[in-house]
């Protein structure tokens, strides 16, 4: 389990990395690809999905199991009116602040500590989410 | 033109989204696991509400790694920070009535649409999950209308 652990944790770094350097740990840089002054942020979702689609539709032809054994897990949700209904109020909260849960991480570890606020209100609307409306 | 819709370049949005999809490559090759982050808020809340929601099965047992994830997320844009950083640490300006407002919309929305900008945007588009698509192309384009309103409204920063 550690070593699972060493290397979800070292693949967080990549990831926390990877949003830093592309600047989403600044809100006012999220906010300005939403209001269209700078498509950017476009680039590096494409650049990411692009990268992981790879990964995700060709190692399992290759391996038969991922490399400390286990399963390829397959991301499983149907379409429903909760999906798109959550996604227009993600939309409507990342269009008023500049961040989603991710670049939230990030913005931590940039030093960023107003944004300690935002996790929490994130923490609090997960949990009105689950506690009334699941 | 290029310049007009990209006024920093296109560099460090290419490379931090190589550099965020070889982190999700990675541990998907190594562990099987979709690396996603807005799951890790109900997963964390399982170590303190007996709500059964919390409760589930898939919200235990991907408690720890996701907290572990989450510690690696804000240590590798800390290690940016220090290391590679032309500008070092950063403050938004942005009010903190709409970091509050915005937070909590952002936790509940993706939690009720199970899926944020990495769930849907990165792990769902790359499985080619058309419920992913679906649920990106209504985020970004309600994102874009209400960052577009809000600086009509003129709320700035």
């Amino acid at each position: 389990m550690r070593t699972r652990y060493f290397f979800v944790f070292t693949g967080g770094l990549l990831f926390g990395f990877g949003l830093a350097f592309g600047g989403m740990s600044k809100p006012e840089i999220v906010l300005s690809f939403l209001q269209l002054k700078d498509l950017g942020l476009l680039i590096l979702l494409g650049g990411s999905a692009f990268v992981t689609a790879i990964t995700i539709n060709f190692i399992p032809k290759v391996l038969n199991k991922p490399l400390l054994g286990g399963e390829f897990k397959k991301r499983k949700h149907t379409l429903s009116k909760r999906t798109l209904i959550g996604a227009a109020i993600f939309g409507v909260g990342w269009g008023i602040s500049g961040q989603c849960p991710g670049s939230a991480m990030a913005s931590l570890g940039v030093g960023n500590i107003p944004i300690l606020l935002g996790v929490a209100s994130m923490f609090l609307g997960a949990y009105i989410m689950g506690r009334f409306f699941s | 033109m290029i310049c007009l819709v990209f006024p920093l370049g296109i560099f460090p949005y290419l490379i931090g989204g190589v550099i965020i999809g070889l982190g999700v490559s990675y541990i998907y090759i190594i562990t099987g696991i979709h690396a996603t982050q807005s799951s890790f808020f109900s997963t964390t809340l399982s170590f303190f509400s007996k709500i059964p929601y919390f409760q589930q099965k898939k919200y235990r047992e991907s408690r720890v790694w996701r907290i572990i994830f989450a510690i690696g997320v804000v240590s590798g844009a800390f290690i940016y920070t220090v290391t590679v950083s032309p500008d070092g640490f950063f403050t938004t300006s942005i009010q903190l009535w709409r970091i509050i407002l915005g937070g909590f919309l952002v936790g509940f929305g993706t939690r009720l649409s199970q899926g944020c900008t990495s769930g849907h945007g990165i792990s769902g588009l790359a499985s080619l999950s058309s419920t992913s698509l679906y649920a990106v192309i209504t985020f970004l384009a309600v994102g874009i209308g209400t960052a577009l309103l809000v600086q009509t409204l003129g709320v700035i920063p």
